[in-house]
């Protein structure tokens, strides 16, 4: 049950890795890509994390009751985020009755007091 | 196994693989509550962003990206260390895993050191929510602004107490407390040092990148 020793080869090439995402992320983000800049970002982050909890903190090598625990804290802050940002995005679009008269949340216009 | 009786087994297990096992669900269990509290921090940037996102670009402007990028590359430097070190516990390599944890002390510092430098570049520049906030931006950029102090300060004092951890495990290091058999704080002590780092993963990006050009 012992996990098996990763090489320090391995977490090299893991750290490079992550250095050449730092770069990669770092690079895109000079350039004006619209929404792409915010997916590229993004995406980077979920792939810099991966490596980081995969290899690092050795959750590869871990049991499956430890990966339901990983799963767990991410799983409800998709479900907070998820929730939370439909309930903002969605308001002002439903008139219902009873708030009809109430102002809508969302003002992108952000620059006016 | 022989090793049933081996002086760092607590009496309510029964052998060190399930000691071990417990220790790793117990550290998850706590960073699934980081990862929540974090995450209602990131909640809020991703409502205000929605909300007043021509000010959050304004906002985002004057992060200094050149400071961040940095201490990006120094948190992902001593997480390989911690990684490092872990490893030299494993193999019971009690020389190689003090020399790691000295290396990961040593880049926690920079990291600091490094925030400390661009904290104080960001007060120049009158980036402190409040009524001597930067003229040039507008109101609502104070929230942006608030966010990053409270986030960037919440995770510089996540990487304080991290440095506290590190050290009071590379005294007991140096005294031989671990072996091959029993190294279960390092271990532990490693999966907080990387989800600190985590955090930081996304801090770069949502803070100084990605409302760049938008």
């Amino acid at each position: 049950m012992n996990a098996p020793i990763t090489s320090r080869g391995t977490y090299a090439i893991i750290w490079l890795s992550l250095l050449v995402l730092l770069l990669a992320t770092y690079i895109i983000a000079r350039f004006d890509l619209g929404a792409l800049n915010v997916i590229a970002a993004l995406t980077i982050a979920v792939l810099k994390m991966l490596l980081v909890i995969l290899f690092f903190m050795h959750v590869r090598h871990s049991t499956r009751l430890t990966w339901i625990f990983v799963a767990a804290g991410f799983i409800w802050l998709a479900i907070m985020i998820d929730l939370t940002v439909s309930d903002y995005t969605t308001r002002g679009k439903i008139h219902w009755t009873e708030v009809s008269n109430s102002e809508p949340v969302s003002d992108s216009g952000g620059v006016q007091k | 196994m022989p090793e049933v009786h081996h002086s760092a087994l607590a009496e309510q297990f029964d052998d060190l693989p399930q000691q071990k096992e417990a220790a790793t669900l117990g550290m998850w269990t706590f960073l699934a509550t980081e990862v929540l509290f974090f995450g209602g921090l990131f909640l809020t940037y991703i409502i205000y962003r929605h909300t007043y996102s021509q000010a959050f670009a304004e906002a985002s402007k004057h992060t200094i990206v050149l400071y961040g990028a940095i201490n990006t590359a120094v948190l992902l430097t001593s997480s390989f260390s911690m990684a490092l070190a872990v490893r030299a516990a494993q193999i019971g390599d009690t020389k190689s895993l003090v020399r790691n944890l000295l290396i990961t002390i040593f880049f926690a510092c920079c990291f600091l050191g490094i925030k400390g430098l661009e904290y104080h570049d960001d007060l120049q520049e009158h980036l402190w929510p409040g009524p001597h906030f930067n003229k040039g931006l507008p109101p609502q950029a104070q929230i942006f602004w608030f966010l990053y102090w409270a986030m960037t300060g919440l995770h510089a004092l996540h990487v304080t107490v991290g440095l506290g951890l590190l050290s009071v495990i590379t005294w007991m290091a140096a005294h031989g407390k671990f072996s091959a058999e029993y190294h279960n704080p390092v271990e532990i002590s490693g999966l907080y040092w990387h989800f600190v780092d985590i955090v930081w993963i996304y801090l770069f990006p949502l803070l100084y990148l990605i409302n760049r050009y938008s």
